[in-house]
């Protein structure tokens, strides 16, 4: 008869391990995420406040912002983003080394908001994969805040082991897009007020 | 003033614009800067308009001030939509116009002649849908977005700038001869003489 906590197989010990390190890897991951911020526009001022003494993400472990991407994990981009800028963040994103997450943060980052013209992105998810997407025009430092923790949360849900929960670098294919076309056309779609207007208007 | 050169003068609201046919557009420039009771030696800004009423022409509106008499003046030229649009640079006047008449070209079309460096101000160069203020330019642009974001990943974000935009003054003395000559004879990107030894 077995004793309650006896090692029951090689393979139970194997898998002992692996949580172990990731649990030990992933804590020291989103525990001390170095933020990359790339501020546009009024979402940059929001997310100051956060970085400032009364919300002050370093509690969270965001201690040093890094104004160089070879030295970031977590790029927080903060308000819309123009075509012109496009090369531009995802030369940063690609400068910044692995394991590497992104922020979108405000209504612009995210979808576009309300500059549904000729020279804004329709969302940063188009030029680089975003882990979380924070609401807001502009959002509070709490909404920040919240989504930080929510990646804390998604990092520790990571594996070293598993591909499936890690995320690899995503290149850019031959035509230099992230994603296929008809993707990128489909949630560039407008919505919201903007579906009464027409493509041609 | 020069007698013929004005076709319109409106003063309303304390304000005075006066509209000039395209071709007297320099002559009538050059006096206003120039003759001692004018003195307009401020351009404050150039733009244009295009109205939603396609029966009005689009507008070229210049904004002078005199700083030393305290006045505004605006002068507007009438274009013609259709047909090709073109107006003299007054850069030769205030070279402060470049980046205005610039923005003006970007945005409308506009061709400046006479100017020394009509590109793209806004927009990057290699922009291939129009002239974005226009009218009949849709709101989302004319290519699709996937082919926008291919685009503008594309483009070369360095490649906005001339190299007389860039800081090259540190680099000067590891420059080809003939570009550092072609730069010290320019007006713009004048580069200082290396330090004597």
């Amino acid at each position: 008869m077995k004793r309650v906590g006896e090692v029951q197989s090689s393979n139970y010990l194997l898998a002992k391990f692996h949580d172990l390190a990731d649990w030990a890897v992933n804590s020291s991951r989103a525990n001390s995420l170095w933020p990359m911020p790339f501020g546009t526009a009024c979402c940059a001022i929001e997310f100051m406040a956060t970085a400032a003494s009364r919300f002050d993400f370093a509690r969270f472990g965001m201690e040093r912002q890094a104004f160089s991407p070879r030295q970031a994990d977590v790029l927080i981009c903060a308000g819309r983003l123009p075509f012109k800028l496009a090369p531009v963040i995802r030369r940063i994103y690609d400068q910044m080394p692995q394991p590497k997450w992104v922020i979108s943060m405000g209504a612009c980052a995210s979808t576009g908001g309300i500059f549904d013209n000729y020279s804004m992105v329709q969302g940063i998810d188009t030029i680089v994969p975003v882990d979380v997407y924070v609401p807001g025009c502009p959002p509070r430092p709490e909404g920040l805040l919240y989504g930080i923790l929510l990646l804390h949360k998604k990092i520790k849900g990571e594996s070293l082991f598993d591909a499936v929960r890690r995320r690899d670098e995503q290149p850019l294919d031959e035509k230099g897009l992230r994603l296929p076309p008809e993707t990128i056309d489909e949630i560039s779609e407008p919505f919201g007020n903007s579906v009464h207007q027409f493509r041609s208007s | 003033m020069i007698p013929g050169a004005l076709r319109e003068a409106v003063a309303r609201d304390g304000e005075t614009i006066v509209y000039v046919p395209r071709e007297r557009l320099l002559e009538v420039m050059t006096w206003l800067k120039h003759t001692p009771e004018q003195e307009f030696d401020y351009l404050v800004d150039v733009t244009a308009v295009e109205y939603r009423d396609r029966e009005r022409p689009l507008e070229v509106v210049y904004f002078l001030r005199s700083l030393k008499r305290r006045a505004d003046i605006r002068v507007k030229l009438e274009l013609d939509p259709s047909e090709e649009l073109w107006v003299d640079s007054v850069w030769e006047l205030w070279h402060g116009a470049d980046w205005l008449e610039r923005e003006v070209f970007d945005m409308f079309g506009v061709t400046f002649r006479g100017h020394p460096d009509l590109r793209r101000i806004l927009m990057w160069e290699t922009y291939a849908e129009g002239y974005p203020l226009r009218k009949s330019f849709p709101l989302r642009g004319r290519f699709s977005r996937a082919e926008q974001v291919r685009q503008a990943l594309n483009a070369n974000p360095e490649a906005h700038y001339s190299l007389e935009e860039l800081s090259i003054a540190d680099a000067a003395g590891d420059l080809p001869d003939e570009m550092r000559d072609r730069l010290r004879r320019g007006e713009r990107g004048v580069i200082p003489e290396p330090p004597s030894p």
